[in-house]
C-alpha cells in the first residue's frame, strides 16, 4: 500500500462511522463532499496528468445529472432504474465530453481553456431551453430508487451505497493514474515532442483522457442527482466549472488526495459563509488569489513536498520535481 | 422575417454596431494584454465595471463625500479620470501579483485575475447593491439625432465615433508605430530587447495599464447605457472572450474586426431569433475553430 | 452566529426546565423560523438581510414567544444555488430544530426546499418565489405562496390597462420559464378580454443591450410594451427605452410584469415614470402599512420590498396559527392558516388556498413623475386594488391537492 492509499482507506473508515455519530458530522454533508471530492478528481485526472484546462467540467456534471434525473423520474420505480439511469447519465457526459473535447483539443493551452469555456456556455443555453432539464426551475424530487434490493430512500443506506460508489470512482481514478496509459499522459504533459517522437499520438491520448474525465465528472454529477434529488441550472453554469478548479488548486494539483481535501475544505467553506452572507465572492476570490500566489502546490501537495524534503535531508536522494503543472507552450 | 421593413432592418444594424463597439475596445484590450503578457486577463470585466462605477460615484457621491454637494466629476472629466484609475489600480495588480505568475504556467495567470476579480465584484456589491446605479449622459449628448431611418440617442452616434477612433488609433499604434514595434519585438524575444536597452519589465507594466485602460474607456462610455452595476462586465467578458478566440488571441487587427462583425451579427439575430443571441457567438466560434483553428487572424498555425 | 444559537439554546434549557409544561406542544420547545435567501447575489436587494428584519418585526409583535416557548430567527445565504439551499434546509430541518422556512427568490430553489419540508414535514412560506410550479404540478400541503404569483401579476396589470382601453399588446420575455409564463398569462388575458398581441421578442438572460427589442416592440405600434423580465433586465429595458424617447407618449406605455420597489428606486423616477404596474404591498398605501414600513425603515433606512413586507406578514400568521392550533406540527398549522382570514398591514383579504396560493387584494400602481413625488420612496400611485379573485388563477388540475376539495 502506498501512502496515499492508507489515508485514503482511514479517511473511508472514518466515513463508516459517520452515521452512528450523528453529533458530529452531517452525514448528508458528508455526502455533499464526496459528489464534489469525486468532481474534483475527475477535474484533477484532467489539469494534474494531462496539463490541460477546462472550464467545461460543469456541462459534464450537469448533463449527467440531468439525464439521471429525468431517467430517474420516469423510469426510477424499475428495479434496474438506477443502474440504467446512472449509466445513461455517465455515458451522456461522455460524449458531451467527446464533443467539446474533440473541437478544444484542436488549440494548445490557453486557447483550449477558452474554447471548452465558450462551448460549455452552449450547453448552459440548452439546458435553459429544453423542456425536460426544468429550464430555470430546474428539476426537483428525483426519487432515489432502489439498488438490490436495497431501498436507497433511507440517508443511511443511500449514505453507504454512496461511499462505495465513491470508493469505486476514487479507485479508478488511481488505477487510471498509474496504468501506463497514465503514464503516457504524464510523458505526453511533461514533453509533448519527444512523446510524439516515440511514436504516441499525442492529441488522441489527451482526447481520451479528456472524454474520461468527462466521464467521472458526470459520475459525480449522477450520484449527487441521485443522492440530493434535484439538478439545477447551477450544476451547468460557469460557477461550478471554476468552484472545481479552486477545490483542486487548494487541495493541490496532480495529486490524488488534493482533490478531496479541497472539496472537503470549499464545500464546508460554502455551509459556513451562508450564514455571514455578504463577503461570500469576495472571501472565495482572496483564496484563490492566496492559492495562486503563495500555494501553488495546495495544501496536500506542500504537505508532501514538505514530507519529500524532510526524506532528503535525512537521505540525500538526486531531487525530483514537485507536480506542480509543466508549462505549457 | 417579411413584415420587417429595410428601415427597421437598418435600425437593427445600427444598434447591433453600437454593440460591436464595446466588444471591440473590450476585446482589444484583452488582445494587447494576451499579446504582450500571455495573459488572459479574466479581470476585463470587472475593470470595465470599476470605470463605470468610479463614473458614477464621481457624478453623484464625491461631492457629498467631502461635503461640497456641488461638487461633480463630470462625464468628459470621469473619461480621462476612471480609465486611468482602473488603469493604476491594474498595474499595481500586476506589479505585486501578476509579475510572480509569469515564469509559470498561463493557468496561474488566468486563476489568479479571476480571483482579483471576484473580490472586485464582491466589493462593489457590498457597498453598492446589486440593483445598480443609473448615470445620467452629459446634457449635450442627451436626446435623439434623426439619421435618416431612425432616431438615434445622439449618446450612442457619440459612442460609436468616439470607440472607432479609440480602435483605429490604437491599432496604429500597435502595428504602425516604433512603439508598437518594440512592444510585438516584446512578444517575441524579451531579452533580446532588453540588451537593446528598452526596460521591458516597465513596458510590460505600462502596457497592461493600457489594456486595462481600453476597459475603462468602454466602461464609462457604458455606464450612461447600461445600469451601472457590479455584475454588468462579468456577463459581457464571456462573449468577450468568444470574440477574441474567434479573432485569434493577441491579434488586434482580429479582436476589432471580429468584435464589430459580431455585434452586427447579434444585431441580426435579434431579429431573426433573438433567443439565441448570445449563444449565436459561440456558436460561431466552434464553426470557426473547425474552419481555421488559429483564428480569422491568428498568426500562428 | 452559530455561537449565538448554541448561546440561546442553553439559555432555552434553562428556562425550559422552570417551565416545562408550557412548551409541551411546541417541538424541541422552541419554535424556529428559518430565512433562506440571497444575501450577496442579484436578488440581495429586494430579500437580503431586510426579509430577516421584518421577520424580526413580526416575531417581536409577537412578544417573542408562542405557546410560552420562546420564537428564534435564523438566515442563511443560498447563494442562489439549489443544492446549498436543500442542504441548510436539511440540516435546519434534522439538527438545527428549524420549523418553518421563508423567503426563496429563486424559483429552482424554492421548489427545491419545498420538496424536503414535504419530506421532514415541515412549512415552508414562499414570500419572495413567484413560480406558478409552486402551486400547480409542484404544489406541497405544507407550503404556502405567500406574496404572489406570475399569473396573478401578469392577470392584474393586464386587465387593469385592457379596461383603460390599451388593447393592443407587444412582449418582451426573459427567455426563461419564469418570463415565458408571465408571457403566457399575460397573453392569455389580453386575448380574452378581446385585446391582441402584436409580437413577441424573447432574449436571452442576462439581456444587456434591449435598444433592439424595444425598437421592435415600438415599431410593432403596440399600445402596451410588456415587459415579461426582472431585476436588471426590466431596469436595463426601461432605461434605453427611455433613452430612445420609447414608452414617453400616452398612445405607448411600457408595463413592466414584475417589479419591486427597488427596481423603481434604481431606476429613480425620471426613466421609470409613467409605468403601470401590480404589486402585493406598497408601503404608502394606508396607515397600516406604513406604520410597518416606518418600524422597517428605522432598521434598514430604506422601505421594504413587496417580498420583504410578505416575510413579515407570513412569519406573523404562522405564528398566529401555532397559537391557534396549539401546537407547531406543520399540519395543523396549514390547516388553521386556511381557516383564518388574513388580514394585516401587508396582505389584505387573505385566504390560503388548498393548492398554497394566498389569495389576497393586490394594488395597480403608476409610478409618479419626479414633480410629483414628496420624498425619497415616495413612487407610485395607487390607481386600483385588485380583488384576490379578479386576479389569481384559478386552482389547477395539475395540483393533485385541488382535487380533493
Amino acid at each position: 500500500m502506498t501512502s496515499t492509499q492508507k489515508i485514503f482507506a482511514a479517511l473511508v473508515l472514518a466515513a463508516l462511522v459517520v452515521p452512528f455519530v450523528p453529533g458530529l458530522i452531517y452525514p448528508i454533508f458528508v455526502m455533499k463532499v464526496m459528489c464534489y471530492g469525486l468532481f474534483a478528481c475527475a477535474f484533477n485526472l484532467l489539469l494534474g496528468f494531462t496539463g490541460l484546462v477546462s472550464f467545461a467540467h460543469a456541462a459534464f456534471l450537469g448533463t449527467a445529472g440531468y439525464v439521471t434525473g429525468a431517467l430517474m423520474i420516469r423510469f426510477g420505480a424499475h428495479p434496474l432504474g438506477v443502474p440504467a439511469a446512472f449509466a445513461a447519465g455517465v455515458a451522456a457526459a461522455a460524449l458531451v465530453g467527446f464533443a467539446i473535447g474533440g473541437l478544444a483539443i484542436r488549440r494548445r493551452g490557453i486557447y483550449f481553456a477558452m474554447i471548452t469555456l465558450a462551448l460549455s456556455q452552449i450547453v448552459y443555453f440548452l439546458a435553459v431551453q429544453f423542456r425536460w432539464t426544468g429550464g430555470e426551475d430546474g428539476l426537483q424530487g428525483i426519487p432515489r430508487g432502489s439498488l438490490l434490493g436495497l431501498d436507497l430512500a433511507s440517508d443511511t443506506v443511500m449514505y453507504y451505497v454512496a461511499l462505495a460508489l465513491f470508493c469505486a470512482g476514487f479507485l479508478f481514478v488511481e488505477r487510471v493514474v498509474h496504468s501506463p496509459f497514465g503514464q503516457i499522459l504524464q510523458a505526453v504533459r511533461d514533453n509533448e515532442a519527444r512523446a510524439t517522437s516515440l511514436g504516441y499520438d499525442a492529441g488522441r491520448f489527451q482526447l481520451l483522457a479528456f472524454v474520461l474525465s468527462a466521464a467521472v465528472a458526470g459520475y459525480a454529477g449522477a450520484l449527487k442527482a441521485l443522492v440530493f434529488g434535484l439538478v439545477s441550472l447551477n450544476d451547468v453554469s460557469l460557477h461550478t466549472s471554476t468552484e472545481v478548479v479552486l477545490m483542486t488548486l487548494l487541495g493541490g494539483v496532480g495529486t490524488l488526495l488534493g482533490p478531496l481535501v479541497g472539496a472537503a475544505l470549499v464545500v464546508g467553506l460554502q455551509n459556513y459563509l451562508a450564514t455571514i452572507g455578504d463577503l461570500v465572492t469576495v472571501v472565495i476570490g482572496l483564496i484563490f488569489i492566496v492559492c495562486v500566489s503563495f500555494f501553488r502546490r495546495g495544501l496536500v501537495g506542500e504537505f508532501l513536498h514538505w514530507r519529500r524534503r524532510r526524506a532528503e535531508r535525512a537521505r540525500p536522494l538526486p531531487a525530483r520535481e514537485p507536480p506542480v503543472v509543466a508549462k505549457v507552450a | 422575417m417579411s413584415d420587417i421593413t429595410l428601415q427597421a432592418f437598418m435600425a437593427q444594424l445600427t444598434v447591433g454596431l453600437i454593440g460591436g463597439c464595446f466588444y471591440a475596445m473590450l476585446s482589444m484590450g484583452l488582445a494587447i494584454i494576451f499579446g504582450l503578457l500571455n495573459i488572459i486577463n479574466f479581470t476585463h470585466g470587472a475593470q470595465f465595471m470599476m470605470a463605470a462605477f468610479l463614473a458614477w460615484i464621481g457624478l453623484t457621491q464625491v461631492g457629498p463625500w467631502l461635503g461640497q454637494p456641488d461638487l461633480q466629476v463630470n462625464f468628459w472629466l470621469a473619461l480621462v479620470l476612471a480609465p486611468a484609475l482602473v488603469a493604476v489600480f491594474g498595474m499595481a495588480i500586476e506589479r505585486t501579483l501578476l509579475r510572480r505568475l509569469y515564469h509559470l504556467d498561463h493557468l496561474y495567470g488566468l486563476l489568479l485575475t479571476f480571483g482579483v476579480a471576484l473580490v472586485m465584484e464582491g466589493g462593489f456589491r457590498y457597498f453598492f447593491g446589486v440593483s445598480g446605479q443609473g448615470y445620467e449622459p452629459p446634457e449635450i449628448l442627451q436626446g435623439p439625432v434623426d439619421v435618416g431611418f431612425m432616431l438615434l440617442p445622439k449618446y450612442r452616434v457619440f459612442v460609436v465615433v468616439a470607440s472607432l477612433l479609440i480602435c483605429f488609433a490604437t491599432w496604429y499604434l500597435f502595428e504602425r508605430t516604433k512603439l508598437g514595434a518594440y512592444l510585438r519585438a516584446g512578444t517575441e524575444n524579451p531579452r533580446l530587447l532588453q540588451a537593446f536597452g528598452i526596460n521591458v519589465p516597465v513596458m510590460i507594466t505600462l502596457t497592461y495599464g493600457f489594456g486595462v485602460a481600453l476597459a475603462g474607456i468602454a466602461g464609462v462610455l457604458a455606464a450612461p447605457i447600461m445600469q451601472v452595476t457590479p455584475l454588468m462586465g462579468g456577463s459581457l467578458l464571456n462573449i468577450v472572450f468568444a470574440v477574441v478566440v474567434i479573432g485569434g488571441l493577441g491579434s488586434i487587427l482580429g479582436a476589432m474586426v471580429t468584435g464589430l462583425g459580431l455585434g452586427l451579427i447579434e444585431g441580426l439575430t435579434k431579429v431573426v431569433y433573438p433567443e439565441a443571441s448570445t449563444v449565436v457567438v459561440f456558436v460561431i466560434m466552434a464553426l470557426a475553430l473547425l474552419v481555421r483553428p488559429a483564428g480569422l487572424f491568428g498568426r500562428e498555425a | 452566529m452559530r455561537s449565538r444559537v448554541i448561546g440561546c439554546a442553553l439559555g432555552l434549557s434553562l428556562a425550559l426546565a422552570s417551565a416545562a409544561s408550557a412548551a409541551d406542544k411546541v417541538s424541541d420547545g422552541v419554535v424556529r423560523i428559518g430565512i433562506l435567501n440571497d444575501l450577496s447575489g442579484i436578488y440581495s436587494d429586494f430579500t437580503g438581510r431586510g426579509s430577516a428584519v421584518a421577520a424580526q418585526i413580526a416575531i417581536d409583535e409577537m412578544g417573542g414567544k408562542v405557546l410560552g416557548a420562546p420564537v428564534e430567527l435564523v438566515a442563511a445565504d443560498h447563494q442562489n444555488k439549489p443544492d446549498i439551499a436543500a442542504n441548510l434546509a436539511r440540516e435546519w430541518f434534522d439538527q438545527g430544530k428549524v420549523d418553518m422556512i421563508a423567503d426563496f427568490p429563486t424559483s429552482s430553489t424554492a421548489l427545491a426546499v419545498m420538496e424536503i419540508a414535504k419530506q421532514k414535514n415541515r412549512v415552508t412560506m414562499l414570500s419572495a418565489g413567484v413560480a406558478m410550479a409552486a402551486i400547480t404540478d409542484k404544489c406541497s400541503p405544507l407550503n404556502a405562496q405567500w406574496m404572489v404569483n406570475t399569473y396573478a401579476l401578469a392577470a392584474g396589470t393586464a386587465k387593469a390597462l385592457l379596461k383603460a382601453g390599451r388593447k393592443s399588446w407587444y412582449f418582451v420575455t426573459a427567455d426563461y420559464t419564469f418570463g415565458h409564463s408571465l408571457e403566457k398569462d399575460a397573453s392569455a388575458v389580453v386575448e380574452a378580454e378581446g385585446g391582441k398581441v402584436l409580437g413577441v421578442s424573447r432574449h436571452p438572460f442576462p439581456g444587456g443591450d434591449f435598444s433592439s427589442f424595444m425598437l421592435k416592440a415600438q415599431a410593432s405600434g403596440a399600445q402596451v410594451i410588456a415587459l415579461a423580465n426582472a431585476g436588471n433586465d426590466t431596469i436595463n429595458a426601461v432605461k434605453q427605452a427611455a433613452e430612445y424617447g420609447i414608452g414617453r407618449s400616452d398612445k405607448q406605455v411600457i408595463a413592466p410584469l414584475l417589479t419591486y420597489i427597488t427596481d423603481v428606486k434604481s431606476l429613480g423616477l425620471a426613466k421609470a415614470q409613467d409605468m403601470y404596474l401590480t404589486e402585493a404591498f406598497y408601503w404608502d398605501y394606508d396607515d397600516r402599512s406604513r406604520a410597518f414600513a416606518e418600524k422597517y425603515f428605522a432598521k434598514m433606512k430604506r422601505m421594504p420590498s413587496a417580498s420583504q413586507a410578505a416575510v413579515y406578514s407570513a412569519a406573523l400568521n404562522y405564528l398566529k396559527a401555532i397559537q391557534a392550533a396549539g401546537t407547531d406540527e406543520a399540519g395543523a398549522v396549514m390547516a388553521t392558516l386556511r381557516t383564518m382570514t388574513i388580514d394585516d398591514a401587508v396582505i389584505r383579504n387573505g385566504r390560503l388556498r388548498a393548492d398554497g396560493a394566498l389569495v389576497h387584494d393586490l394594488l395597480l400602481l403608476q409610478v409618479k413623475k419626479p414633480a410629483e413625488s414628496k420624498r425619497d420612496w415616495d413612487f407610485y400611485d395607487v390607481r386600483a386594488v385588485l380583488k384576490g379573485d379578479d386576479v389569481y388563477p384559478k386552482p389547477s388540475d395539475a395540483c393533485p391537492l385541488n382535487a380533493k376539495g
